[in-house]
């Protein structure tokens, strides 16, 4: 099986199944934060479990870091490679003539996905880590009752950083919308390019990242200060 | 009609090319492609010039010879046709045509427009085959039932002229489809199965090691297939080496 993951085939299946569990990542991710359109105690009590959970935190959490790494790792190593395949370029190749801007692109918006996620991290990760494990403070509480839902409204203060968050979720959707099922081809499934899949696909693609924006940008206009 | 062509000209394997321009007049649009190029390949000799050296055979679209990238495309800008189908009625009177080689570090250039396709010869000889003992005691296909449903799918992989297409359009210059379609033929009928393993393992062995790319499922390559060889054939491919290697 260890020669599998070695032929080109091979990668592009660990390619999806890190895809895979991305994508599943996302829902979960969103179905978190959306709870803080209208609730604030139950966004403050699920980060605060997902925060403090130690399955989550040092099991999950750690296989979410490798996931993203070897999706990111593996998509350069691709990229390439497939570069080296190419030799000369065209002097003229119409691409728009057979494939979608999605599909030939994946590398650009994955570096902006990428460049989002370093700047998460710095917003969120880093933070969190700071609090937690290296003052200790596990307690997430700041002036007598829970800092989440705060610093959650406190980060979206920003219109550059929302501005940011928009952008790189618009091309997170062009990503998903190729990603989805090319997933499903690579490991071998057609019925990925059934009419059914693609529409599934498409509104997925869709509504991941648009959920993610109405988060950003409702936290900008309705931010207490 | 009257054309400008910009060729691409390259002396051999070694010599470094470039794009030419020409100039032919008085072009019929019932004219193929390929005769175009003999009018202008006509013109050069007479004019004491070096002819446009191309690929071309059978001229009907069946031996996957002609491999010409046109305006961008390969085998020009018409669906399901090799570039000796492939009729002047697709362009107008003025119009500028780049033709170029197939582009692929796997397909180097020859001379002129004419690759070196060898690679899927070597890919095709690392697995495309069954072996039957042709000794006299060969047992009559229709013997084995098969579904018409299986004898389709294999039908339409087997379609597959390996013309090379697929590599020139892909991004990647990935052979999946070519590979996908030669070991669909196969992976779909009884007699395909006693080497199923061994094929599908080796053919992806020889693909990777001639260099081609990766598939990063853009689908240019079904498009632009003369023969209309579906990215399906990529996907059965996956399945196949995903099984041959759990069955070791």
């Amino acid at each position: 099986m260890s020669g599998f993951f070695k032929s080109s085939i091979g990668r592009k299946v660990a390619m999806a199944l890190s895809a895979f569990f991305l994508m599943f990542f996302l829902i979960i991710h969103l179905a978190v934060n959306i709870t803080s359109l209208f609730s604030e105690d139950l966004f403050n009590e699920l980060s605060h479990f997902m925060g403090t959970n130690p399955l989550v935190q040092f099991a999950l959490q750690p296989v979410l870091i490798l996931g993203v790494v070897f999706h990111f790792v593996m998509g350069f190593v691709l990229e390439l490679k497939n570069k080296k395949a190419q030799g000369v370029s065209y002097a003229k190749n119409n691409g728009a003539a057979n494939s979608s801007w999605m599909s030939r692109n994946m590398i650009y918006s994955g570096l902006v996905i990428l460049a989002f996620i370093v700047l998460h991290f710095i917003d969120f990760w880093f933070p969190e880590i700071n609090t937690k494990y290296i003052q200790g403070d596990m307690s997430g509480m700041h002036d007598g009752s829970y800092r989440y839902f705060h610093e959650l409204q406190h980060k979206f203060l920003s219109p550059a950083r929302v501005a940011a968050y928009v952008v790189a979720f618009i091309l997170l959707a062009l990503h998903l919308l190729h990603g989805f099922t090319s997933a499903f081809q690579s490991v071998g499934v057609t019925a990925g390019r059934k009419k059914a899949m693609q529409t599934f696909g498409k509104i997925y693609a869709f509504a991941i990242p648009l959920g993610f924006i109405i988060i950003a940008l409702y936290h900008h206009l309705n931010h207490q200060s | 009609m009257n054309l400008t062509l910009k060729i691409w000209r390259q002396k051999d394997a070694s010599s470094k090319g470039q794009m030419v321009d020409y100039k032919v007049t008085d072009i019929s649009e019932h004219m193929s492609f390929l005769e175009m190029m003999d009018v202008l390949n006509e013109q050069l000799i007479n004019s004491g010039e070096e002819p446009v050296a191309f690929d071309h055979d059978c001229r009907e679209g069946i031996c996957g010879m002609c491999s010409m990238y046109i305006n961008g495309e390969a085998h020009g800008p018409d669906r399901g046709v090799t570039t000796c189908q492939l009729h002047m009625r697709m362009f107008k009177d003025g119009d500028t045509i780049t033709i170029e080689p197939f582009r692929a570090a796997a397909f180097p250039v020859i001379k002129d427009l004419v690759v070196d396709r060898t690679s899927f010869e070597r890919i095709q000889q690392a697995g495309g085959y069954i072996s039957v003992n042709t000794s006299g005691n060969t047992q009559d296909a229709n013997a084995l039932p098969i579904s018409k449903h299986a004898a389709d799918e294999a039908m339409d992989a087997a379609t597959c002229i390996g013309c090379g297409a697929c590599v020139a359009t892909c991004k990647n210059s990935s052979a999946m489809l070519f590979v996908g379609a030669k070991v669909s033929q196969y992976a779909l009928l009884p007699q395909g199965q006693v080497e199923a393993v061994d094929r599908v393992k080796n053919m992806v062995a020889q693909m990777d090691l001639e260099g081609f790319g990766n598939c990063t499922n853009t689908g240019a390559c079904e498009i632009e297939c003369p023969k209309g060889i579906s990215l399906d054939n990529i996907a059965r491919m996956n399945r196949e080496l995903m099984k041959a290697s759990v069955k070791g």
